[in-house]
């Protein structure tokens, strides 16, 4: 009895340090957009995204403090999360989905796809959008770029700026993970 | 028995707990997160706010009275006059701003530094107020080295201000503000006024849609004189004023209403000449273009 008990308890602490080498945990991240506007782009960028990648699982999300997104212009960030992102009243915006079709055994740039909800201004959207997923010296690269549309977001943008504020942003997302 | 199925469910459970990651990033997540835009400008009305400029960008501030409505048709209403500050702000650091500026009314030269002390914020570090601390002086260039009475010195054509400015944006739509204030004049008519005043001076903003807002702003003079007359005999009043802040990209336009047509606290909060509630208006505009001299990293 007390032996299978061992056996049992082994086995569930070994299951859980499993799990645990599974997991990645970000290392260095970035999520930037641009937009071309007919007067002046506008371009952004977060180093300070969070993000948890469960290979075997395949689940990822990531989330962001809206507010971190730096621009050239302090001016443009003030409008940016006051009139635009409201970012004090949704101060976050985050991913939680899946990675499909990521091998972690082979080497070389992958094609994968993530698909889950993504949160942004309050709004939340089933999306899928493709990228490449990569392992190297035992990281985990991971990037995607694609566009959001703000009207999907209820971000709304004034007439009287429109021209300058293109109605959708292409979107980087640069992930760099380590084993946690 | 018992004991080893429910152990077996063990890692079933904490598995499932482990895999709702964004509630785990949520958990580590505890930023401070700081109150931005309390006020569009750095300008209440006639006074500062709060806001400082950021980090190498620097704001052309065109302030603009023009004379009484109540001057009648003969003065236009007040249009036929016109008194101007031009004035720079430069953020040195995005806490740090310094500011000059030449006054058309008495022909004042004035220059500013003013330092964000503290910033309201949530989160992490909890502090309910920004405070601001602002450090004037005002060189009048008037009267003419020529027209010089006898015994006037150079130093008596200087003031100072010295300002707390405390504010708390309560909501997004509505930000309050009160700034204890100390201005000295180096030459007074002691008999009329003292040489250092004190003033409390409260104000506030709503924000009607997300690019225009309402404001406001009076100063109360703590230690006015019995005899609050100016030497030719009309009476001082406290200054106050109304505001409408209209924001489009690089500019902010303030549509204000007022009793002064000074534009430096030295003489818009000691020497108001106009009664706001006998008509005394002064119809004027702050209009700002803010510029991006220096690009972050």
């Amino acid at each position: 009895m007390r032996l299978i008990l061992i056996l049992i308890l082994s086995l569930i602490v070994g299951c859980n340090v499993g799990i645990g080498q599974q997991r990645f945990f970000i290392e260095r991240a970035s999520i930037s957009f641009f937009s071309d506007g007919v007067i002046e782009d506008i371009a952004a960028k977060n180093d300070k995204v969070t993000s948890i990648f469960d290979v075997h699982q395949g689940d990822i999300a990531y989330l962001l403090n809206v507010s971190d997104f730096q621009f050239d212009k302090k001016l443009m960030q003030v409008h940016f999360n006051e009139k635009y992102m409201e970012s004090e009243k949704y101060p976050k915006s985050s991913f939680q989905g899946k990675i499909i079709g990521f091998d972690p055994s082979s080497s070389g740039i992958q094609k994968v796809k993530a698909v889950g909800k993504l949160t942004i201004h309050g709004v939340t959207k089933e999306v899928e959008f493709p990228g490449t997923a990569e392992v190297r010296n035992n990281q985990l690269y991971l990037k995607s770029r694609f566009v959001v549309k703000l009207k999907d977001y209820n971000i709304k943008v004034p007439q009287i700026v429109w021209q300058n504020i293109a109605q959708q942003v292409e979107v980087t997302v640069d992930f760099n993970y380590r084993p946690l | 028995m018992k004991k080893i199925i429910a152990l077996l469910f063990l890692p079933v459970v904490s598995f499932a707990q482990d895999n709702d990651l964004l509630k785990e990033l949520e958990k580590e997540n505890k930023d401070t997160g700081y109150t931005i835009a309390t006020f569009k400008g750095t300008r209440l009305v006639n006074g500062h706010s709060v806001e400082t400029k950021n980090a190498g960008t620097l704001e052309f501030i065109f302030a603009h009275r023009f004379g009484r409505v109540n001057d009648g048709l003969y003065e236009m209403y007040g249009l036929d006059q016109a008194y101007v500050r031009l004035g720079l702000d430069y953020g040195i650091t995005d806490n740090l701003s310094v500011s000059i500026g030449r006054n058309s009314a008495d022909k004042i030269m004035d220059g500013y530094l003013k330092y964000k002390l503290l910033r309201q914020s949530t989160g992490e570090k909890n502090f309910p107020v920004t405070v601001t601390v602002l450090g004037g002086t005002a060189y009048s260039i008037s009267p003419k080295r020529d027209n010089e009475p006898d015994g006037f010195k150079t130093v008596d054509r200087l003031a100072y201000t010295g300002q707390f400015l405390i504010a708390r944006k309560f909501t997004s739509n509505l930000s309050l503000q009160i700034m204890p204030t100390y201005i000295h004049k180096n030459a007074v008519d002691q008999s009329k006024e003292k040489n250092d005043q004190l003033a409390i001076g409260v104000g506030g903003r709503i924000k009607i849609t997300r690019s225009v807002a309402l404001t406001s702003e009076y100063y109360y003079r703590l230690d006015a004189p019995d005899n609050d007359l100016f030497d030719e005999g009309s009476k001082r009043y406290n200054s106050v004023g109304f505001g409408v802040d209209i924001e489009t990209g690089g500019h902010v336009f303030q549509l204000v209403l007022t009793n002064t047509s000074s534009l430096t606290e030295r003489t818009f909060i000691t020497e108001t000449k106009g009664d706001f509630f006998d008509g005394d208006i002064h119809l004027g505009f702050n209009v700002t273009r803010t510029f991006q001299l220096k690009k972050k990293k």
